[in-house]
C-alpha cells in the first residue's frame, strides 16, 4: 500500500489541493482530512497547507489551533508523527506550540508574492533529508505575515540545536530574525516553513522543481523510497 | 415607522414619495404608477429605483449594446450568451469557461480598500453563479497622475483591497493593467475580471422555475452596508456643489466568500439547485425580481425571514442592502435537507425565505403584510430605455487638425536618455510593486502571469488544455477616435492571446465613460460600441457579456473613454506556450509587422504633454493574419512579446529584463522605430536555423518581417547606444517603490 499523507482542509485553507498534488507527485497518496473531525484516517504524516484558516481572524492560525483535527495532530506529533506546516500551516504549528516563536506582519507591511531563494541549513529532519547541506533552492513565498519572531533565548536555542532548517538568501522579504524561513522541533518530525514548496514541483507552473524534495524526503525517511 | 403596505398604497394614493431622492425621474415615477395602477409602496419604490438605476438597468446603453447581438458572428463556441450573469464558452474536452469584467469605480474612490475588495468579490460570485469554479482573476486599474496626492491615497488601498480579497479566496491574480492619466483623478477605474471553469453539464442559470420550489437565501447575514450603494453611487456624478448621496460602501469578508464558494461547488456537484443568483448590486431586489422574471414569474417572499446583522433594518433597507457574500438559490423541496446539510458543513447560514408560485406576480410580505406586489419583469427587465442625445464633440476635429511637435532623439546619447526616461515613466515602469501583492501561484495551474502578454491557466492536468486571458485598452486612441480605439483595443487583446500561443475565442468588455447626459460622452460611447461590434463581427469573436460604467467624471471633465476589452483564448497544450522573455543567447530577434511614424496617443507623446491628432487605423484583416502567423509559428518562437504601450523600446526592455539576457539590434529611423506604437507588431526570438520558416510564414500571411538583431550579452545595444542590464533594471524598477513606498 502506498504511503498515506494527510492534507488538512480548514475553512479558508487555499493551498490544500496544491499540497495534495505535491504529495501525489512525490509518489505518496494524499488523504483529505477535514478540520471538524479528529480522525487522522490512518495517515502516516500530515501537511498543514497554506491559506487563511478561519479567515485568520483574531491572529493567524489562532483559531485553527482549536480544530478537532489539531487535537489529534498535536498528540501524534508529540510522539514523533511527521508534520509539515506550510505558511498558514507554520502559523498554526506555532499557535499550537508544536514549534516555538510566532509569525508577524511582514516588515514591509504588504502581502508579498515572490520567487525566493533559500539556503537549506538542516538536512537531518524528516522533511529535508533529501537536500544537501547548504543547498540553495528557489520556491515561491507568498504571505502577509511571515516575519519569524522569537525571544533571544529561543533564537539561541534554535541556532545552537541546528533547528533552523532554511534561511532566506540574497533578499530579506519580511524581517524574520536571522532570516529564518523555516524551523523544526527538537526531534525533527515537525517542520514549519513560510515559503511554499508545493508551488515548486513542476517548472511549468513554478519557479523550479526544488519543492518536491520536501515531499520526497518524508517518503525516503518513512519507507526508504 | 409604519409599514407602507399595498393596502396602504391603495388607500393613500396621493402620499408624497421621495422618488427624486432615490434617483428616479418624474416620468419614470409616473411609469411605475402606470404599471401598478396605483402609487408604489415604499418597498416597491426602493426596488424600482435601484433596478432602474443606470448601473442595473443599462438604460442609457441598452440601445447601443444590442449591436453585440445584432452583429454577433456565428460561433459554435458560445454556450451561454449575453444576459446571464456571465457568458459561457466551450473550450473542448467537455470543459466550459465563463469570464466577465465588472467595474467598481465609484466605491473604490470613496473607500479604496473595501471598494476594490468587494469589486473582486462581486465578479467572483457572478462566475460562481454560473456553476463554475473560479480559477483566476485580473485587475485592469486606472488612476490619476502617479505623483498626485489623491493617487497616493487611492492606489495603495485599491491594490491592497484587490490583493486582500483575491488572495484570501485562493484565486491567482494573473494579469491586468495599471495606467495613469490625469482624467482619472477623482475617478479611479477598478475593473475586475474573473474566469471560471466547469463541465458542460454543470452550467447553472438564474431562473426560478417550478411552483412550490423553495427560495433559499444563503451566505452572510444582511446588514446595513451599501444600502443604495450600487445604484446611487454609480449613477451620480461627483459634484462638490450638490449635496452628496454617498451611503456606506459595502464591506467585504473574503473568508465568508471562500467558504461560500466551497459550499456552492459542493451543492452544484450534488445537483441540488434549479436556479441560482448572487446578490450584488441592488441585493435582494435584484435577485428576487431577476430570478422570477427569468423564470415563470411567480414568487412569494417572506421578508422577515431574512437573517439580519442589524435587526433595526426596515423592509425597504433589507430589499436594498448590498451586504456581500450572499446567494439566492431555487431548490426543489425534496433536495432541501441535503442542501441545508452542505451549508451546515461549511458553517454557512441558509434560510428558506419563500417559494416559487403559479402566478406572474412577485409578492413580498413582511410579518404577514403584503408590501410588494409587482410583475417582476417590469422591475428586472423592462426598465426605462433612453435614446440619449449624441453629438460629436468639437475636440475631435480640432485634434485632427492639430500640428504636433514631439522631440525625437537621434544621437546615441539622446536615444539612451529617452529610453531611460520612457521606461521609468509610471505607465511603462515595472509593476512588480503592485503584482507582488497578489498571489499568482495558488491553485498550482498558473502557467503565465503578469507581466506576460496574457495570463494562462492550465485547465486539465492530464491533457494540458489551458486558457489564456488578456485585457487591454488604449484610452488615448479612444479619445481621438473611439470607433478605431475600440477596434484597436480588441486587436491588441487578441494579439496578446496569440502571442502566448493561444487561439482567441471570445470577448468580454468593461466600458468606462463619463456622464451619458453629456452628448459628447454619449457619442464616444456609441462609437465605441459600434467599433467593438464591427470588430467582433469581422474577427469572428462573439461578445459574451460585459459591463458599462457611466458617470466617471468630476464636474464637466469626463475620463478618457476607456473600453477595457478582455479576450479569452484556448491552448491545446500549455507546455507549448510562448513566454515573453529572451531565454537564450545566440537567437535572432525578428520584428513582425511594419512601423509608421504616427506618434498620436503614444506614451512618448504623452511624456511631452501631447496626445496627438489622428489615432492609428486598425487593419483587422491583417491582425487576423498575424494571429494565424503567430499560432502557426509557435513551434519556432522561443520568446514573443507584443509591441504596444511604449513601443518597441518598452518591448525590447521587457524581453531583455525578464531573464536578464541582453540583445543587440540595429534599427533605421531609430526614434520612430523605438517609440512609435503602430499596432499589429510582435517581437519574436527564433533560432537562426529557423530563418527560412520565418520568411515563409511572412510570405504566407503577407506580413512584413524584419530581422533586427540577436540575443546575448549583458547589455541592450541599439545601433550605437548601449544600455547595461543593470542600468535598465534600475530605471525600470525604481519608480513604483519611490512613489508608493
Amino acid at each position: 500500500m502506498s504511503f498515506r499523507i494527510g492534507v488538512v482542509t480548514f475553512p479558508g485553507s487555499l493551498d490544500d489541493r496544491d499540497a495534495a498534488r505535491a504529495v501525489e507527485m512525490a509518489g505518496a497518496t494524499a488523504v483529505p482530512l477535514f478540520h471538524a473531525s479528529d480522525d487522522l484516517k490512518e495517515v502516516e504524516a500530515v501537511v498543514l497547507p497554506g491559506g487563511f484558516s478561519y479567515g485568520d481572524y483574531l491572529r493567524c492560525g489562532a483559531i485553527a489551533r482549536f480544530a478537532p483535527i489539531m487535537n489529534s495532530i498535536v498528540t501524534a506529533a508529540e510522539h514523533g508523527f511527521p508534520v509539515l506546516g506550510i505558511c498558514n500551516g507554520f502559523q498554526v504549528l506555532c499557535e499550537s506550540h508544536l514549534l516555538p516563536g510566532a509569525l508577524t506582519r511582514n516588515q514591509g507591511l504588504h502581502f508579498l508574492c515572490r520567487d525566493q531563494k533559500l539556503k537549506i541549513e538542516n538536512t537531518e529532519t524528516m522533511w529535508t533529508n533529501g537536500f544537501t547541506q547548504g543547498q540553495e533552492i528557489v520556491i515561491p513565498l507568498k504571505n502577509g505575515e511571515g516575519s519569524f519572531q522569537c525571544d533571544d533565548e529561543t533564537l539561541e536555542m534554535l541556532e545552537s540545536e541546528g533547528r533552523v532548517i532554511a534561511r532566506y538568501v540574497d533578499f530579506d522579504p519580511n524581517g524574520s530574525r536571522n532570516l529564518i524561513a523555516g524551523i523544526s522541533n527538537e526531534r525533527g518530525n515537525v517542520v514549519g516553513l513560510m515559503p511554499h514548496p508545493e508551488h515548486a514541483i513542476e517548472s511549468l507552473t513554478g519557479p523550479s522543481e526544488d519543492g518536491l524534495i520536501f515531499f520526497k524526503s518524508i517518503l525516503h525517511q518513512m519507507v526508504g523510497r | 415607522m409604519s409599514l407602507d403596505t399595498v393596502t396602504n398604497a391603495q388607500n393613500n394614493p396621493d402620499a408624497s414619495q421621495p422618488w427624486a431622492e432615490l434617483g428616479l425621474k418624474e416620468d419614470e415615477y409616473a411609469r411605475i404608477k402606470n404599471i401598478l395602477g396605483r402609487r408604489p409602496t415604499s418597498s416597491e419604490l426602493a426596488m424600482y429605483s435601484v433596478m432602474w438605476s443606470e448601473h442595473c438597468s443599462y438604460k442609457s446603453s441598452k440601445v447601443h449594446l444590442k449591436q453585440f447581438g445584432e452583429k454577433a458572428p456565428k460561433s459554435d463556441a458560445l454556450l451561454v450568451g449575453i444576459g446571464e450573469n456571465a457568458g459561457v464558452v466551450d473550450i473542448g474536452q467537455n470543459y466550459a469557461v465563463t469570464f466577465k469584467i465588472e467595474s467598481h469605480n465609484h466605491p473604490s474612490f470613496v473607500e479604496p480598500y473595501q471598494g476594490a475588495a468587494t469589486g473582486v468579490g462581486g465578479i467572483v460570485r457572478d462566475i460562481l453563479t454560473m456553476g463554475a469554479r473560479p480559477i483566476a482573476v485580473m485587475d485592469p486599474l486606472r488612476f490619476g497622475l502617479a505623483d498626485a496626492e489623491d493617487t497616493r491615497r487611492v492606489l495603495p488601498g485599491i491594490i491592497a483591497g484587490v490583493g486582500g480579497y483575491g488572495n484570501c479566496l485562493g484565486l491567482p491574480n494573473i494579469g491586468g493593467e495599471v495606467v495613469f492619466d490625469e482624467t482619472y483623478a477623482g475617478n479611479p477605474l477598478v475593473n475586475a475580471l474573473c474566469v471560471g471553469v466547469m463541465k458542460h453539464e454543470d452550467i447553472k442559470l438564474a431562473k426560478a422555475h417550478g411552483a412550490g420550489n423553495l427560495v433559499v437565501l444563503f451566505g452572510a447575514k444582511t446588514g446595513g452596508d451599501g444600502i443604495g450603494g450600487v445604484s446611487v453611487l454609480a449613477s451620480e456624478t461627483f459634484n462638490a456643489a450638490k449635496p452628496t448621496k454617498r451611503p456606506s460602501v459595502q464591506v467585504g469578508d473574503p473568508f465568508a466568500e471562500k467558504v461560500l464558494i466551497e459550499c456552492c461547488l459542493e451543492i452544484f456537484h450534488a445537483d441540488l439547485v434549479v436556479g441560482i443568483q448572487d446578490l450584488g448590486g441592488a441585493g435582494l431586489s435584484c435577485a428576487t425580481s431577476e430570478l422570477a422574471s427569468a423564470g415563470s414569474g411567480g414568487m412569494e417572499i417572506e421578508l422577515e425571514k431574512v437573517p439580519l446583522r442589524d435587526p433595526s433594518l426596515s423592509p425597504e433597507e433589507i430589499l436594498m442592502s448590498e451586504s456581500q457574500e450572499r446567494m439566492c438559490a431555487i431548490v426543489e423541496p425534496k433536495h432541501i435537507k441535503q442542501f441545508m446539510a452542505i451549508c451546515k458543513k461549511w458553517d454557512v447560514t441558509a434560510t428558506v425565505i419563500g417559494e416559487v408560485t403559479e402566478g406572474e406576480r412577485l409578492h413580498i410580505s413582511f410579518n404577514g403584510e403584503l408590501i410588494v406586489d409587482v410583475p417582476p419583469r417590469t422591475v428586472a427587465h423592462d426598465g426605462p430605455v433612453y435614446n440619449r442625445p449624441i453629438a460629436k464633440p468639437a475636440y475631435v476635429e480640432e485634434r485632427a487638425k492639430a500640428v504636433i511637435n514631439i522631440p525625437m532623439p537621434t544621437s546615441a546619447e539622446d536615444v539612451k536618455a529617452a529610453i531611460l526616461k520612457l521606461i521609468a515613466s509610471p505607465n511603462i515602469a515595472d509593476k512588480s510593486w503592485v503584482t507582488s501583492q497578489y498571489d499568482k501561484y495558488v491553485q498550482g495551474n498558473s502557467v503565465l502571469a503578469q507581466p506576460e502578454d496574457s495570463g494562462m491557466i492550465r485547465i486539465d492536468e492530464k491533457t494540458n488544455l489551458g486558457v489564456a486571458i488578456s485585457t487591454d485598452a488604449n484610452a488615448r486612441w479612444s479619445y481621438l477616435d473611439p470607433y478605431e480605439g475600440a477596434k484597436l483595443a480588441l486587436a491588441e487583446s487578441m494579439r496578446n492571446i496569440a502571442t502566448t500561443g493561444a487561439k482567441p475565442l471570445a470577448v468580454t468588455n468593461c466600458l468606462n465613460f463619463g456622464s451619458p447626459e453629456d452628448p459628447g460622452v454619449m457619442w464616444q460611447f456609441a462609437e465605441t460600441v459600434r467599433g467593438l461590434a464591427d470588430a467582433c463581427l469581422e474577427l469572428g469573436l462573439p461578445v459574451t457579456g460585459g459591463n458599462v460604467s457611466f458617470y466617471n467624471q468630476t464636474g464637466s471633465v469626463a475620463i478618457l473613454p476607456t473600453p477595457v476589452i478582455g479576450v479569452l483564448g484556448v491552448i491545446q497544450d500549455v507546455r507549448k506556450r510562448t513566454p515573453m522573455g529572451i531565454n537564450k543567447s545566440g537567437s535572432d530577434l525578428w520584428l513582425i509587422g511594419d512601423v509608421d511614424s504616427n506618434m498620436s496617443g503614444s506614451e512618448w507623446a504623452y511624456l511631452h504633454g501631447e496626445i496627438g491628432n489622428l489615432s492609428p487605423k486598425s487593419d483587422l484583416a491583417k491582425e487576423a493574419r498575424l494571429v494565424d502567423l503567430l499560432l502557426e509559428g509557435q513551434e519556432i518562437f522561443e520568446a514573443a512579446h507584443d509591441v504596444s504601450n511604449g513601443g518597441l523600446a518598452a518591448t525590447l526592455i521587457e524581453t531583455v529584463l525578464k531573464n536578464k539576457i541582453g540583445a543587440s539590434v540595429t534599427l533605421s529611423d531609430v526614434a520612430v522605430a523605438l517609440f512609435s506604437e503602430t499596432p499589429g507588431r510582435v517581437l519574436v526570438a527564433i533560432d537562426p536555423n529557423h530563418t527560412n520558416e520565418m520568411v515563409a510564414l511572412a510570405g504566407k500571411y503577407q506580413i512584413a518581417v524584419n530581422k533586427i538583431g540577436t540575443t546575448g550579452g549583458d547589455e541592450l545595444v541599439i545601433n550605437d547606444t548601449k544600455l547595461s542590464i543593470t542600468e535598465l533594471s534600475k530605471a525600470h524598477t525604481e519608480t513604483f517603490p519611490k512613489l508608493f513606498g
